[in-house]
C-alpha cells in the first residue's frame, strides 16, 4: 500500500498535468464540434452572412427553365422558403440535387445559378429534374458576394418577410434537412 | 484490375492487419511470448504492402480519369497534366489521409526492418503502438474519408484541381511534410513502449534519436517548402503569415527540435529522461492535433480544407484515444522512472535544458495565439483574431536568447563548465558578428532585425569555431594533423555544426527581409517606376494559352543605372472550369535579393481608348529572401549528415552480431 501522501507528490502532480491539460483542451474541442454540428458555433462567422437580417437588395434575370426573382419577391413571401446557390460545374451540387428534389414538396426551394453559363445551368437542371420553384441567374456572382456566399452549394432559409433565418455552406445532407431545415421551417410557419 | 473496389478492400485488409499488429505483439510482450512478439515485423510489412496496393489503385483511377470516383471527379480533369493527376491524389482530404496512412505504414516497415537489433520486447511494443495508431487512421479513412467512393451519375469530365495546387512546389509539399509529421510517430511509439517497459536508458536515447532526427529533417524541409510556396504562389510577397495551418506545422517542429536535443542528454548522460519521454509524446500529439484542427474546420485559415464536424468528431475521438492513453500511461509510469545524472547549471546539459525551455516557451506562445480565437469564441462568444503582430512580438524575444546560447552550447563540456575559456575561444566570432552587424545596421530599420542579424552571423561563426576547435586547428598546428583529425571526427559533429549554421543563415534572411520594400502602382504600357534603386518599366501585355487555362502575361524590364538587369514576366491565369484566377509571380534572384513582380487587374482608362489599358503591378524588392529557405535546407542537410554517422545508425551493431555465429533460437 502506498502512503496517501505520495499519491499527490510533486512528481506525480507534474506527470498528471499534461493529461489534465490535454483533457481540458479536448473537452473544449468537443464542445466546439458539437456546436458546429448544431449550427450554434461557427469559427468562420467573420465571413458568415448576418443571420436575422433582411436579404440584401437584388434583382436577378430568369434562368431557363424558370422565372427569376428579386429581393422584393423574397420580402413578399408569406411562407418560409429555401434559397439554394448552385452551379453546373460543382460536383457537390450533383450529389445534393436528389435531396433538394425530395425536399421540394415540403418546402419551396428557389435556386440561384452562380457564375454559370445559362445553357450549362439549364442543362444541369433539366438533366437532374428541377427542384426549383423559381430560378435566377447570377452570372457575375455579385449577388452571391452580397449574401456572403463563399462557394457553391450554399443554402439559406428565408423567413416570411425576407429575413435570413438559417444558413449552411456546403451540400445539404438528409441529416441537416431532417434535424435543422425542416424543424426550423415548421417553427417559422406557426 | 486495379479497381477502386480493390483499393478499398486493400485498405480494409491493411486496417485488419494493423489491428492484429496492435493486439498480438503487445499481448506477446506482456505475456513474454516470443512467438506472438515475432509476428510484429511480418504484420507491419503486410500492412505496408496492402496500403501500397490501395494507393496504387487510387493512382490508377486518377491517371485513368475514372470520374465515377467522387474524389477524382472533384479534383481532377481530363485536361490536367499527368504530373498533377498523380500529385492531385494527395491534393484533397481523402487522398491525403490515405497518404498519411501509407507513410505511417512505411514508418512501421522501417522500424521492422532497421530495428532488427532492438530487444525483442521493445521492438514488439514499438510496432504494436504504431499498429494501433495506424489502425485508427485507416478506420478514419474507411468510415469518414473514403477516397474510393463512387458518384452517380458520373460526370463526363472532372471539376478540376484547385489551380493553386497546380504547382510543382506544392505538389511535393504534402509527402515531405507528412513524412515529418508522421515520422514523429516512431519516437512517440518508443516513448510509450519505454513507459510500458518501465525503463529509459542511454540505449533508448540512442535508438530514438535517429528517428527523431529523420522526422525533423523532413518537417524542416516541409515547412520551408510551404513557406516558399506561399511566397511565390500566393503572390503576397511574404513568406510566413502565422496562419493556423502554418502554425500547425511549426508547433511540432519546435518541440521536435527540443526532442532532438534532449535525447542527446539521455544518450550521453542518462538525464532528462522523463522530460524526453514527454517531449516525444507531445511532439506527435501536436502533429496529430494539427491535422485535427485543420481538417475539422475549427481554425480559420486561408488554406481551404473540408469543413466537416463529423470528421472532426472522429479525429477528436482518435486523438483522445492515442494522446489520452499515452499521457495516462505517462502519469502512471513516469514517476517510477529512475532519475539520472546530475549536472551544474552551466554545462552542456544546462545549455540543452535552456534550449528546451526556450523552444517550449515559443511553442506555448504560438499555441496560445493559435488556440485563443476559437476558445474565446466558445467561452465568451466573441469573434477575435490573433495576428502577426502578436506572434512577432512574443516569439522573437525568446528566439534571440536561443540563438545567443546556441553558439556557446556545443562548446561547453558536460557536467560542469566555465564560461570564460569558451568565450575566449569565440572572441573572433563575436568580433566578426559585431563588425558585420554594424555594417548591416546602416541598411536595416529597427533594433530587433539588427540584433537578429548580428546573432545570425554569431551562430554561423561560432559553428565554424566549434569545428576548428574539435579538429584542434590553432596557430602552430600542422595542417596535415588538422586534416587527419577532421577525417576522424564523427559526422554527427559536422552535422550539428551545419544545422546550427543553417539556422543562422535563416535568421539572417529573416532579419534582412524586414528591410524589404514594395510598391503597388497602376501603369500604362511604357511607364516606369523607381523602386529600391531599380527602374521597372512595363513594356507589354499579351495573351497566351496554357493546357487548361488562359493567361495574360506582362513584360517588365528592370534596369539599374541604365543597365538591363532582367526581364520579368508575371502573369494571371484564368481556369475556366473552376472559375478561378491565379497569379503567377515573376521572381529574379541573384542570391542576395529577389526582384518580385505580380500582375494585378487591368482597367480601361476611358471610352474609345482601346490600347489605353492601365495594369496594376505589385513590385517587391526582397533582400536576402532566398537565404531563409537555403538556411532551412542547410539545417536539413546537417540533420541528414548526422544520421549518416555510423555510431548513430540503429543498424550499427549489426556487423558485430553477424560476425558471431548465431545459434538457432
Amino acid at each position: 500500500m502506498m502512503p496517501p501522501g505520495s499519491l499527490l507528490s510533486r512528481r506525480r502532480v507534474l506527470t498528471i498535468a499534461p493529461l489534465a491539460g490535454a483533457a481540458a483542451v479536448g473537452v473544449g474541442f468537443w464542445a466546439m464540434l458539437a456546436g458546429m454540428g448544431r449550427g450554434s458555433f461557427d469559427p468562420h462567422d467573420i465571413h458568415a452572412p448576418a443571420l436575422n437580417r433582411q436579404v440584401p437588395p437584388f434583382a436577378l434575370p430568369d434562368q431557363a427553365p424558370g422565372h427569376g426573382f428579386s429581393s422584393a419577391d423574397l420580402g413578399a413571401a408569406t411562407a418560409p422558403l429555401l434559397v439554394n446557390f448552385f452551379a453546373s460545374w460543382c460536383i457537390p451540387c450533383v450529389i445534393e440535387a436528389p435531396l433538394l428534389i425530395s425536399l421540394k414538396g415540403r418546402l419551396p426551394v428557389w435556386g440561384i445559378a452562380y457564375k454559370d453559363r445559362p445553357d450549362d445551368a439549364a442543362g444541369f437542371v433539366t438533366r437532374t429534374g428541377s427542384p426549383y420553384a423559381r430560378l435566377a441567374a447570377d452570372r457575375p456572382g455579385l449577388t452571391a458576394i452580397d449574401w456572403g456566399v463563399s462557394g457553391v452549394p450554399e443554402s439559406f432559409l428565408i423567413r416570411p418577410g425576407g429575413t435570413i433565418a438559417w444558413h449552411t455552406a456546403g451540400p445539404l445532407t438528409q441529416e441537416i434537412i431532417d434535424r435543422q431545415v425542416l424543424p426550423l421551417a415548421a417553427e417559422l410557419r406557426r | 484490375m486495379l479497381s477502386p473496389e480493390l483499393g478499398r478492400f486493400a485498405l480494409a485488409l491493411a486496417c485488419s492487419l494493423a489491428v492484429a499488429q496492435f493486439v498480438l505483439p503487445l499481448t506477446g510482450a506482456w505475456r513474454r511470448d516470443p512467438r506472438l512478439m515475432a509476428t510484429a515485423p511480418a504484420l507491419a510489412f503486410g500492412q505496408l504492402a496492402c496500403l501500397a496496393l490501395s494507393f496504387v489503385c487510387l493512382a490508377a483511377a486518377a491517371i485513368g480519369d475514372d470520374f465515377s470516383v467522387a474524389n477524382i471527379a472533384e479534383n481532377s480533369a481530363i485536361a490536367k497534366p499527368l504530373l498533377y493527376k498523380i500529385t492531385g491524389i494527395w491534393g484533397n482530404h481523402e487522398g491525403s489521409i490515405l497518404l498519411w496512412s501509407l507513410i505511417l505504414a512505411l514508418c512501421g516497415g522501417a522500424v521492422a526492418w532497421f530495428g532488427r537489433t532492438l530487444p525483442s520486447t521493445l521492438q514488439a511494443r514499438v510496432l504494436g503502438v504504431l499498429g494501433g495508431t495506424a489502425a485508427g487512421f485507416e478506420l478514419f479513412c474507411l468510415f469518414t474519408s473514403n477516397p474510393f467512393d463512387r458518384v452517380w451519375p458520373a460526370p463526363v469530365d472532372g471539376h478540376g484541381m484547385n489551380p493553386l495546387l497546380q504547382d510543382p512546389g506544392l505538389a511535393f509539399h504534402p509527402p515531405i511534410l507528412y513524412a515529418g509529421y508522421v515520422g514523429f510517430a516512431v519516437p512517440f511509439a518508443f516513448a510509450v513502449a519505454a513507459l510500458m517497459e518501465g525503463r529509459v536508458d542511454a540505449a533508448w536515447g540512442r535508438w530514438v534519436r535517429p528517428w527523431a532526427v529523420a522526422a525533423w529533417c523532413f518537417l524542416t524541409c516541409g515547412i520551408a517548402l510551404g513557406s516558399w510556396w506561399s511566397y511565390y504562389v500566393l503572390g503576397w510577397g511574404g513568406y510566413w503569415f502565422w496562419d493556423p495551418v502554418e502554425n500547425a506545422s511549426l508547433l511540432p517542429w519546435l518541440t521536435g527540435t527540443a526532442l532532438v536535443h534532449s535525447a542527446i542528454v539521455v544518450e550521453k548522460r542518462e538525464a532528462l529522461k522523463v522530460w524526453t519521454v514527454l517531449l516525444a509524446i507531445g511532439t506527435f500529439s501536436l502533429s496529430l492535433s494539427g491535422t485535427f484542427l485543420v481538417r475539422s474546420g475549427i481554425l480559420n485559415s486561408v488554406h481551404s480544407f473540408a469543413n466537416d464536424p463529423t470528421r472532426g468528431v472522429f479525429i477528436l475521438g482518435l486523438l483522445a484515444l492515442v494522446i489520452g492513453s499515452a499521457l495516462l500511461l505517462f502519469a502512471i509510469r513516469a514517476p517510477k522512472l529512475s532519475a539520472g545524472g546530475t549536472f551544474a547549471p552551466l554545462s552542456r546539459e544546462g545549455a540543452l535544458v535552456m534550449n528546451n525551455i526556450l523552444l517550449c516557451a515559443i511553442c506555448a506562445v504560438v499555441l496560445t495565439g493559435t488556440m485563443y480565437p476559437p476558445f474565446a469564441s466558445l467561452l465568451f462568444g466573441s469573434a477575435i483574431s490573433v495576428g502577426k503582430p502578436f506572434f512577432d512580438a512574443t516569439a522573437a524575444p525568446m528566439a534571440l536568447p536561443l540563438l545567443a546560447a546556441m553558439a556557446i552550447g556545443p562548446m561547453l563540456p558536460w557536467k560542469r563548465a566555465q564560461l570564460a575559456p569558451v568565450l575566449a575561444r569565440l572572441w573572433w566570432a563575436g568580433l566578426l558578428a559585431g563588425i558585420v552587424g554594424l555594417a548591416a545596421a546602416r541598411g536595416l530599420k529597427g533594433v530587433l532585425p539588427i540584433v537578429a542579424f548580428v546573432l545570425g552571423v554569431w551562430v554561423i561563426a561560432a559553428s565554424a569555431a566549434s569545428l576548428l576547435q574539435r579538429i584542434g586547428h590553432r596557430r602552430g598546428t600542422a595542417f596535415r594533423d588538422s586534416l587527419h583529425r577532421a577525417r576522424m571526427l564523427p559526422r554527427a559533429v559536422f552535422g550539428a555544426a551545419l544545422a546550427h549554421a543553417g539556422a543562422g543563415v535563416t535568421v539572417i534572411g529573416l532579419a534582412a527581409m524586414s528591410d524589404a520594400s514594395h510598391a503597388i502602382v497602376a501603369v500604362h504600357t511604357g511607364d516606369s517606376v523607381q523602386l529600391a534603386g531599380y527602374r521597372w518599366t512595363l513594356t507589354g501585355l499579351a495573351d497566351a494559352a496554357g493546357p487548361n487555362y488562359r493567361a495574360r502575361v506582362a513584360t517588365i524590364e528592370v534596369r539599374r543605372h541604365d543597365h538591363l538587369v532582367t526581364v520579368l514576366h508575371p502573369s494571371r491565369r484564368d481556369f475556366a472550369s473552376q472559375n478561378q484566377t491565379t497569379s503567377e509571380v515573376a521572381i529574379h534572384t541573384n542570391g542576395m535579393a529577389d526582384l518580385y513582380a505580380v500582375l494585378g487587374d487591368e482597367h480601361d482608362s476611358g471610352p474609345g481608348k482601346d490600347n489605353e489599358h492601365t495594369a496594376i503591378l505589385r513590385l517587391h524588392y526582397n533582400p536576402l529572401a532566398p537565404w531563409m529557405w537555403l538556411g532551412a535546407l542547410i539545417m536539413a542537410i546537417g540533420g541528414a549528415l548526422s544520421l549518416s554517422d555510423r555510431r548513430v545508425r540503429v543498424g550499427a551493431p549489426r556487423r558485430a552480431r553477424n560476425a558471431v555465429a548465431v545459434p538457432a533460437e
